[in-house]
């Protein structure tokens, strides 16, 4: 009697103890006010001690919250999954380095419209540098030069997206289907860009390209499958095959010019004949990455169109 | 082709443990890739089969710290279905 006295007093300005009675009444018959509202529910529940009918099931549950013991263990609990959280974002930074990240996803409109006219028409564009702002490459915001990830992450679930749409109109769809196409081309993108990595490993190249630069390089293949199964679907095989076929020469091209800055030598990028073997090695490694580009976007696109 | 994760998992142990078990003196003097035929040259360019011979050292010396890290992975790799009820042949 003491406690409800105490604990009425305490809220006399919110509500009287009969309305309160009935607002808890309706809070028990809403689950989510149950754990969110609990100066509402407590005192209420607390004051029946010998609630009647069915709602006692209810008000059993409500007196185990409104006890001041279990409030103490709630703050307790939620002080250590801040705890809890803090640790996890600490160690996920070693691993995955979530600052450089923001760096690849500072992009705008502007700049992915122009970046997707340069996946399709690459032949055009003159200047192919990054612009360096005091050592760092500017965001690609300010540079549309600069990799981003924004493009190939939005491009690979377009992607998946399209090849249910494709696998949905030969009426060979399933949701677990979605789920196999998903990973089949994320393994296939880990391996290129392992495959990347190791070769430019074992060629001993200097370069500031590092695994996230690649991995966006790679990612943008998928704008130009897209841009394929969708003209297949539309227009039938012939389309697909055009289309298909112009995005492959477009993103050997991209490619090309990209790597040509980053991998090989000043001189060797300004068009002069460099003799001398590691330039000889790094030309065809930049070849070889940009012609598996092709490669992969047939690969992983031809099963869509029958 | 369908590959999924867990296919590119088992190809890196397998390939790893394939690297692990390359025996030097048997195997890797015989074709002219031993230990003391790689260390050669130093300058500023190493060449693509000295780099190779560093890449499989470094991977046997990680491996070697491991006591029987091969055995392991092939027991992981074969009795996976036996703990978990899901299997991959």
């Amino acid at each position: 009697m003491d406690y409800t006295a105490s604990q009425s007093g305490f809220r006399q300005r919110k509500l009287q103890p009969s309305t309160r009675l009935r607002n808890s009444s309706a809070d028990v018959s809403d689950g989510s006010q149950l754990f969110e509202d609990m100066s509402g529910s407590g005192p209420g529940a607390y004051s029946r001690n010998q609630p009647a009918g069915p709602q006692a099931a209810w008000y059993a549950g409500q007196s185990f919250l409104s006890d001041p013991m279990s409030s103490l263990a709630m703050t307790y609990g939620s002080s250590l999954a801040s705890q809890g959280k803090d640790m996890v974002d600490k160690n996920l930074d070693r691993f995955i380095p979530i600052s450089k990240l923001k760096y690849y996803f500072a992009v705008d409109t502007v700049y992915v419209g122009k970046k997707l006219g340069l996946l399709v028409f690459p032949y055009m564009h003159k200047n192919w540098e990054v612009s360096y702002q005091q050592d760092t490459p500017v965001a690609p915001r300010f540079d549309v030069n600069a990799p981003d990830l924004y493009i190939p992450a939005m491009g690979f679930i377009t992607y998946v997206l399209v090849a249910g749409l494709a696998l949905g109109t030969q009426n060979r769809f399933s949701p677990e289907l979605l789920g196999v196409q998903a990973s089949s081309a994320l393994v296939w993108l880990i391996m290129e860009v392992l495959l990347v990595l190791l070769s430019l490993y074992l060629i001993t190249v200097n370069t500031d390209l590092t695994t996230i630069d690649l991995l966006a390089f790679s990612g943008y293949k998928y704008v130009g499958m897209i841009v394929g199964v969708v003209a297949g679907l539309l227009f039938g095989r012939l389309a697909y095959f055009l289309s298909l076929l112009w995005c492959c020469a477009a993103i050997f091209v991209f490619m090309i010019r990209t790597l040509r800055l980053k991998l090989l030598s000043e001189a060797a990028a300004e068009g002069k004949l460099v003799r001398g073997a590691r330039n000889q090695l790094r030309m065809y490694l930049t070849m070889s990455i940009a012609a598996a580009q092709p490669v992969f976007m047939y690969w992983l696109t031809y099963h869509l169109i029958r | 082709m369908a590959f999924t994760l867990y296919t590119l998992i088992q190809t890196a142990i397998l390939c790893t443990n394939a690297v692990a078990v390359l025996h030097e003196e048997r195997f890797l003097s015989k074709i002219g890739w031993g230990v003391e035929q790689g260390v050669g040259g130093f300058g500023d360019d190493p060449g693509v089969k000295a780099q190779i011979l560093n890449l499989i050292r470094s991977v046997r010396t990680v491996m070697r710290v491991k006591v029987n890290s091969q055995v392991r992975m092939i027991v992981t790799f074969l009795l996976q279905g036996v703990f978990t009820g899901w299997h991959i042949f």
